[in-house]
């Protein structure tokens, strides 16, 4: 009859799609490792901008966001998206990507925010044991809400 | 509790990691919760339930951007099935509600259900309370959907609109499962599609053979201790109206908003006295259970209760007879030393 102790809650990892292709295959296959993992995913689907990822994000409050992209637009949508969550105080919320990404073009993403890319190929556990290492799980209430508590409480 | 009844003014991020915590039990999240209970009962709470595809998503999407129109605030709480193997869940509703992320008026929470029976989690009561407390006009609670009777969502919300949808399967579900119980409003989606008409009339006709008690008899179940009793529908008046909408396009949803706002106004007229009298009820019973079970299982030695049990396997003793072993033994523990 334990309380759920707060390093046992399920991680929050959102999914999302940025950009317009239709390539959504890669995505569902992650979402669902992570789901077998363990992890509660919130999925949002095709053609999403970087300001709704940033919007859902926010409102679902992620432990992380995964962006799957096909595009070829990954250079100018990808870093607008570390952006706009650190402007909604997201900052300290890992981004890490997969799909079709030169290797080139990886260490632009990584100085951009990007904490991770994962190609075609790379073995889901691999991208499974990567979260759980790069969340670490803050507590919800405790830190930030304190101002809440000590003007509301 | 103070008696401030204002609506805090959250950000949308303190509001989204309170409910983090009301979701696991975080203590100061819980407290906060209890700080403001004062604050909540402006919102109106409607859930909506239905099998899976019927297009709740899609429906509570369009009910969002009319309301919206109309000047509302509006959140929406989306209930999603957690694998009973891993724990873990896929929560998918957000695909039809792309349109109202980046609106300012407009708060969205996936949750999975973790397990929990009856269509939403243990938590959405508290979850939905926080969202009430934040000032928000209209909340909406999309259930897990999954085809049974998913009654649960009568205990926190005040309308409940059941979604039906041609060509799923059965003829109309809703009736198999026993859920026109808790409806307010029917629904039949996708009236765009064959059999629409055939539904509304099978419903029209269920409706009419369920008169008097359909829909004003539902709402409640937890037995023992419950003494309020429910209005039946010559007292209330409240006609359970069966509307067609296909969501995807907007036909009709105007119709069910209009339906939403008058199940209110009825409500307040004095029905919603007793029904929020009877779910409160159920709900403290429900927390008392909960407190009970708790206290127990901490006060029980463990190697007694696996003798028990092991009694059981053996068929030596009938479960009843178990439970009431424990219960008895914990009366007597009780009678030596008063549980701290
Ligand atoms: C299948 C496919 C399609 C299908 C898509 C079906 C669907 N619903 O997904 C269809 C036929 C519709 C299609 C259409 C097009 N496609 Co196409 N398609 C492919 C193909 C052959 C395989 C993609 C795939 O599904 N792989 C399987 C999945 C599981 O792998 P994945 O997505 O790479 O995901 C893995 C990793 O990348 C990573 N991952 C992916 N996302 C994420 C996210 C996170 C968070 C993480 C951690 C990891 C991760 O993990 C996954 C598992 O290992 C690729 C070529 C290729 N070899 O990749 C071209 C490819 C992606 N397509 C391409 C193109 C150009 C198109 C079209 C524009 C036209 C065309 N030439 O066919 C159209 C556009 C359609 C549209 N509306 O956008 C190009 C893209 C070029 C570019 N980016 O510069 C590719 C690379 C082919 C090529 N070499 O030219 N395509
Ligand atoms: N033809 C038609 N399809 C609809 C309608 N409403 C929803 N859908 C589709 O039905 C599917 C399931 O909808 P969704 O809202 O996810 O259903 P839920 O599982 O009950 O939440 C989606 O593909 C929707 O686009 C409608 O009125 N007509
Ligand atoms: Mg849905």
């Amino acid at each position: 009859m334990a309380q759920m102790p707060e390093a046992m809650r399920p991680l929050r990892i959102l999914i999302a799609k940025p950009g317009l292709d239709g390539h959504d295959r890669g995505a569902k296959v992650i979402a669902r490792a992570l789901r077998d993992a363990g992890m509660e995913v919130i999925y949002t689907g095709l053609r999403q901008t970087p300001e709704m990822i940033a919007a859902a994000a926010l409102q679902e409050d992620v432990d992380a966001v995964g962006l799957s992209i096909l595009s070829g637009a990954h250079n100018t949508l990808l870093p607008r998206v570390v952006e706009l969550l650190r402007q909604n105080g997201m900052g300290d919320v890992p981004v890490f990507v997969g799909g079709i990404i030169p290797d080139e073009d990886v260490p632009g993403l990584k100085a951009a925010g990007i904490a991770a890319v994962f190609g075609p190929g790379t073995p889901l556990s691999e991208i499974v044991e990567f979260i759980r290492e790069h969340t670490p799980l803050r507590h919800p209430i405790a830190d930030r809400n304190s101002r809440l508590m000590s003007d509301y409480g | 509790m103070t008696g401030d009844t204002r609506p805090l003014h959250f950000t949308k991020r303190d509001l989204a990691r309170l409910i983090t915590g009301i979701e696991n039990d975080d203590p100061h999240a819980l407290r906060a919760l209890r700080e403001w209970y004062g604050r909540t009962g402006s919102a109106h709470i409607v859930g909506v339930t239905g099998a899976p595809g019927s297009g709740k998503s899609t429906l509570v999407a369009a009910l969002t951007r009319m309301a919206r129109s109309r000047g509302q605030t509006v959140a929406i709480v989306s209930v999603d099935p957690s694998s009973p193997f891993t724990g873990g869940a896929i929560l998918g509703d957000r695909i039809r509600m792309r349109e109202l992320f980046e609106d300012d008026g407009v708060f969205i929470r996936s949750m999975a259900n973790r397990s929990a029976l009856g269509g939403i989690a243990r938590s959405t009561a508290d979850v939905v309370a926080a969202l009430d407390a934040a000032g928000y006009d209209l909340i909406f609670i999309e259930t897990v959907g999954a085809g049974q009777a998913e009654v649960e969502v009568a205990r926190v919300a005040e309308t409940v609109i059941v979604v039906e949808a041609p060509g799923l399967g059965d003829d109309v579900q809703a009736i198999k499962a026993g859920i026109l119980e808790v409806a307010d409003i029917l629904v039949v989606n996708k009236a765009d599609r064959e059999g629409a008409e055939r539904a509304v009339s099978v419903l029209q006709a269920a409706l009419d053979l369920a008169a008097p008690s359909v829909g004003t008899a539902g709402h409640h179940g937890y037995g023992a201790l419950h003494r309020v009793e429910a209005p039946t529908a010559s007292s209330t008046g409240w006609r359970i109206p069966v509307l067609k909408t296909i969501a995807t396009e907007g036909d009709g949803v105007a119709a069910v908003l209009d339906a939403i706002a008058r199940h209110r106004q009825y409500l307040e007229q004095g029905a919603g006295a007793q029904r929020r009298a009877q779910r409160l009820e159920q709900e403290v019973t429900i927390r008392l259970r909960d407190l009970l079970l708790k206290r127990a299982m901490q006060q029980i030695e463990p190697t007694r209760y696996h003798a028990l049990i092991e009694a059981c396997i053996a068929r030596k003793l009938h479960p009843q007879e178990a439970a009431q072993e424990l219960l008895n033994e914990l009366a007597r523990d009780d009678g030596r030393a008063p549980a701290g």
